[in-house]
């Protein structure tokens, strides 16, 4: 890549499209965005929107069909030592015992290993040590798989729906265990979710995707407080000049979820700040997606900034 | 005023609607006002409180921000976050209280429901408090 890295930015992708068969669809289709380092980003989309693949692509297990990804400021390679992946299925060899698992782990990342980490994160003392990891419930082998990722004390930690098969207790103690570590490194994560009430607690940034394309990316509050719920008794036309997302009836009237343009907006209007929630949703549910352009300075820090 | 190391553990309620960096803030000063949490106490760390309610680094911090701002609590480098200020004007004795128990009764009195009583004084805080955060209260001089 001709740009030089930028420590500012954890992950970023100019129009990265993946086809997996020469005449098959597109899992991801011109596909950009820029997360910075330092935040806890949730990746959310409908079944099929590519969050896997795209995960797979930052860990360097996949290679573009075209356009470029740059993960903590170079090209993704697997096994880089900074970057930690947790894979959806959570590959593992079945035959190793989980003391052999996490012994591995600590060989395969020497000093860097957080052994005290990935013992709480593994808890040992809820199954024995010595059972095989093709033996353990979906949950204990999510256990086993993350604290691999989290004793790896990775700057930046890829997790493809972490939390899944996790039952609710194991959800917040693991949850708060990430994010504690994330307090401790200054660690970016980027984590896949469907659960919005999980990344509303546990993010601040938010990339959605839809039919391989970015839908919205940045700083959930900013992301919020950029929108506005509008309430009004007529017709849509009236809103003309700001941006449309999503526009449902309310009763007589209508219920809008809008981009504000700066415009002012009648004082007869009920106006109010969507939720996280409101705001994916309405995103999602419009049919096609808005292409947004990808410029050349997308992965380099801008100069004029 | 001796330092007193007390437990704190926060309960952030999912499906209220209320910010969670405002549960925070209120589960503070509420503590101040019962007499829980006084001056010379220790709040758990901000990390403690992240790793025991799985809620983002920022959340939190930006809770502790708030309660310093308002004078509550300060945070010393290395040693801690401190309860400095107190709270203490809503409590039974307060005249204010029997005031706005008067007004109530009478609204009651003259067939107001529970929930327009309660929109009716939300509305009155909003009007008061245009810039503030609705639901954080302000420390007492």
């Amino acid at each position: 890549m001709s740009h030089p890295p930028s420590p500012d930015v954890a992950l970023a992708a100019v129009g990265v499209t993946k086809r997996y068969r020469r005449r098959g669809s597109d899992v991801l289709d011109e596909c950009s965005f820029r997360i910075p380092a330092g935040v806890v980003c949730a990746l959310v989309g409908p079944n099929g929107a590519g969050k896997s693949t795209l995960l797979e692509l930052a860990a360097g297990l996949q290679r573009p069909t075209t356009g470029a990804i740059e993960a903590l400021g170079g090209m993704p390679r697997a096994g880089h030592p900074r970057v930690a992946y947790l894979a959806q299925h959570r590959p593992m060899f079945t035959r190793f015992t989980v003391d052999e698992t996490l012994r591995l782990g600590a060989r395969l990342n020497g000093d860097n290993w957080d052994a005290e980490l990935a013992e709480r994160v593994a808890a040992p003392a809820r199954f024995h040590k010595s059972e095989r990891i093709g033996d353990l419930s979906g949950g204990e082998r999510t256990r086993v798989a993350l604290a691999l990722a989290l004793g790896k004390r990775a700057d930046l930690l890829l997790l493809d729906e972490p939390m899944a098969d996790l039952d609710v207790v194991a959800r917040q103690e693991l949850m708060g265990l990430l994010l504690a570590h994330v307090a401790d490194t200054g660690a970016t994560v980027v984590m896949s979710s469907h659960i919005i009430s999980e990344v509303a607690d546990a993010c601040d940034h938010l990339l959605v995707l839809d039919q391989g394309a970015t839908r919205l990316c940045g700083d959930i509050d900013e992301l919020t407080a950029s929108h506005a719920v509008v309430t009004l008794p007529g017709p849509v036309e009236q809103l003309a000049g700001h941006t449309v997302i999503e526009s449902r009836p309310a009763g007589r009237g209508i219920s809008v979820l809008i981009r504000p343009s700066g415009a002012p907006l009648s004082a007869e209007w009920e106006v109010r700040t969507p939720s996280l929630e409101e705001l994916i949703l309405a995103h999602l549910a419009t049919g096609e997606v808005p292409r947004t352009t990808p410029s050349a300075s997308l992965l380099t820090k801008e100069s004029a900034a | 005023m001796g330092v007193g190391v007390v437990g704190f553990d926060f309960r952030i309620d999912r499906r209220g609607g209320i910010p969670a960096y405002v549960q925070i803030v209120q589960q503070v000063q509420q503590a101040m006002r019962l007499g829980l949490l006084e001056p010379g106490d220790r709040l758990p760390t901000a990390r403690a409180v992240v790793e025991a309610t799985a809620l983002n680094p920022n959340t939190v911090l930006k809770a502790y921000r708030e309660l310093e701002s308002q004078g509550l609590v300060e945070t010393r480098r290395r040693h801690g976050t401190f309860v400095t200020g107190t709270l203490g004007a809503s409590t039974a004795d307060s005249p204010w209280r029997a005031e706005l128990a008067d007004v109530a009764s009478r609204a009651r009195a003259a067939g107001l429901e529970r929930d327009d009583l309660t929109a009716l004084f939300s509305a009155v805080l909003e009007d008061l408090y245009v810039s503030k955060e609705p639901d954080v209260a302000s420390p007492q001089p």
